[in-house]
């Protein structure tokens, strides 16, 4: 069984971020893979133990995101193709889904596309349903709980939705977006990463996959972003005084006629 | 000049430490409480390859430089002082002097167990008579036939009562000072070879400490490691080492206690406002950070010139003593910077505070250090 993960490298999620001039401050951000691709990845690692197959990354980003991708590597990925030419990077969710389909195009025969259900910086949760779209494939999305039979090329995954689940069941090769839960991914081995260095880590870039400058990156984006704004300034907490009764009441009040929660 | 970690040395400082706050700090607090070995984290660690790190492959080690060994002791510190004893012992008392003096056979026949973390390996020098003056061991070692018989005591052997193999110093020449002491490859569970309870101490709790006694324990004369009356240098190369690993873990425990004290310092609030923004907080904050930054230099730098393979002895003393009394500093300051709070069980400063005490001891005291140091700087007098 043949898999490819896409994997994002996401600043860490105990990050202060900064926004100045429109943009946000990159300086003194630490850099993590995407929370919720390690879940994809692992989940691939796994039917891989059990199917026998390869496990590819792709991952679109700046050079930097060399390390974030070697942690891939030596949780036990096979190896990497990384979209790391200029023309690629800042694109939206369309543009990037693009690369990544005209990468994974190139890249032969596959039963299933791996993707986290979003990445946790920009939160679109749209580039594995998009990827799924442009390559033509079925997608299922948010899964928690997976199984594969890859004899009859099928799966069968459980997905929470408002309320309850949803099983859903879908020819391979799909596209699956990984869910908090779906399983525990792995720490990388020490062994894990000294091989990580040794395995096939190719950059790609646009002649490799077959697109125009015009058509990846921010000017293949559909979307312009006009501003970043940080989020607005918590105003401090309110003590309530007075007896408990009475304070209780000023709460309900407060949270109805004033905040309008409840 | 470079300052910077390698990618191999970044990769695994990032996966011991989000390995280590994830898995092992957790129970950190529960193994102190109970001072029990925390065996789920060895195995977890054992998974993961750290066991055997800076030992070639061909004997089941990982193939890791000493730096990156050295980054996964301070990583695991951080976390949970009995866990970093324990790992840091395994790996440089217990495997270093079967790797760096054991025959080919006795590689063989121990390492691949104990880098794989199957089995602990542990150090066997200090007697109840000989601390600092360690070349006044009282062990002896006596040929017969083709066995050697070992009687003697020892002290404060790390892991020594639940080790697969203590490497004993004896002297199997009375008659010749410090050339008449060997090492000798002593497996757990021989007959007369019988360990103590574990002491009760301080800190390091989860870490089993105990006195080992050697009442005519046979062995056979293939165990000794190396040559007779190596022993004493064999000891001194396996401490330069050791001491970088001691000087690691002081420089992760230094690295906890002020995480906790700035953490608590911006969250506290006196006279209105939080104690980070009075200049007594700050001045204590700065000064650990400063010193915890020379403290980490000077590891890596020993560390490093190990692995450049130079003579580093001077080096690791100045790394141990510097980051053991600093990790004392950084413990005092979390502390004070807590103030009734840090005095109190249920904030992990007084634990860290208590598991730090031992780095200005253990392999070599902090007089030790400057004694090593002042012999290296001034030479032959």
């Amino acid at each position: 069984m043949n898999s490819i993960v896409c994997l994002k490298e996401v600043p860490d999620t105990e990050a202060r971020i900064e926004v100045r001039d429109g943009k946000v401050v990159e300086e003194g951000i630490q850099y993590v893979v995407n929370p919720y691709d390690e879940f994809a990845l692992e989940e691939a690692l796994k039917w891989q133990e059990q199917n026998g197959g390869k496990v590819t990354l792709v991952s679109l980003g700046p050079e930097r995101a060399r390390e974030s991708i070697l942690k891939g590597l030596a949780m036990g990925a096979d190896e990497v193709y990384h979209l790391s030419a200029e023309a690629f990077q800042n694109g939206d969710s369309y543009a990037t889904a693009k690369a990544l389909a005209a990468a994974i195009s190139k890249l032969g025969e596959y039963d299933a596309i791996f993707c986290g259900r979003q990445a946790v910086d920009d939160d679109n949760a749209a580039v594995g349903i998009m990827l799924a779209e442009i390559l033509d494939l079925p997608h299922v999305s948010v899964v928690s709980r997976l199984e594969i039979d890859i004899d009859a090329k099928s799966a069968k995954a459980r997905r929470d939705i408002e309320g309850g689940q949803e099983v859903v069941e879908l020819p391979l090769p799909a596209v699956i977006t990984a869910q908090k839960g779906l399983n525990e991914p792995r720490y990388p081995s020490f062994r894990g990463i000294r091989q990580a260095r040794q395995k096939p880590f190719v950059q790609w870039g646009l002649e490799d996959v077959g697109l125009a400058a015009d058509e990846v990156g921010a000017a293949g984006s559909k979307l312009e972003i006009v501003a970043v704004l940080p989020p607005p300034e918590r105003p401090a907490g309110r003590i309530i005084e007075g007896e408990p009764d009475e304070a209780a009441r000023k709460v309900v009040h407060l949270l109805r006629d004033e905040a309008k929660v409840i | 000049m470079d300052f910077e970690l390698n990618e191999e040395q970044r990769l695994v400082r990032d996966m011991v430490r989000d390995f280590a706050e994830k898995e092992i700090a957790p129970s950190a607090a529960a193994v102190d409480k109970a001072a029990e070995f925390p065996a789920e984290n060895i195995r977890k660690m054992a998974d993961l390859g750290l066991m055997g790190l800076p030992y070639p492959e061909e004997y089941g080690g990982g193939g890791g430089d000493y730096s990156s060994y050295a980054i996964a002791v301070e990583e695991i510190a951080r976390a949970c002082g009995s866990t970093a004893l324990i790992y840091a012992a395994h790996v440089s008392l217990g495997c270093g002097p079967i790797y760096n003096f054991g025959t080919e056979q006795q590689r063989q026949t121990w390492l691949p167990r104990l880098c794989s973390g199957e089995g602990l390996g542990a150090f066997g020098l200090t007697e109840p008579e000989a601390g600092s003056d360690a070349g006044s061991t009282r062990t002896t070692a006596v040929r017969d036939g083709d066995h050697y018989v070992l009687n003697g005591s020892k002290m404060w052997i790390t892991s020594g009562a639940i080790a697969d193999v203590v490497t004993c110093t004896a002297k199997t020449d009375p008659g010749a000072g410090t050339g008449g002491i060997s090492c000798f490859l002593v497996p757990g569970g021989t007959p007369g070879f019988v360990p103590g309870k574990n002491e009760p101490k301080m800190g390091l709790k989860g870490s089993i400490t105990s006195a080992l006694s050697l009442e005519n324990c046979r062995l056979p004369a293939d165990h000794l490691l190396g040559e007779e009356g190596e022993g004493f240098k064999q000891m001194l190369i396996t401490l330069d080492a050791g001491r970088i690993s001691i000087g690691a873990m002081a420089l992760g425990l230094a690295q906890a206690a002020f995480e906790e004290a700035t953490r608590y310092s911006k969250e506290r609030v006196q006279f209105g406002e939080p104690i980070a923004k009075f200049q007594a907080i700050q001045w204590m904050i700065a000064d650990m950070a400063t010193e915890i930054d020379a403290a980490r230099l000077m590891i890596y730098r020993a560390a490093a010139m190990k692995d450049a393979g130079v003579r580093f002895t001077k080096q690791a003393a100045m790394a141990k003593l510097f980051a053991s009394e600093v990790a004392e500093r950084a413990a005092f300051k979390a502390i004070q910077i807590h103030g009734g709070y840090g005095y109190s069980q249920e904030y992990p400063v007084e634990r860290i505070y208590r598991d730090q005490r031992l780095c200005t001891i253990g392999e070599g005291t902090s007089e030790i250090q400057r004694l090593v140091i002042a012999r290296q700087v001034l030479g032959k007098l």
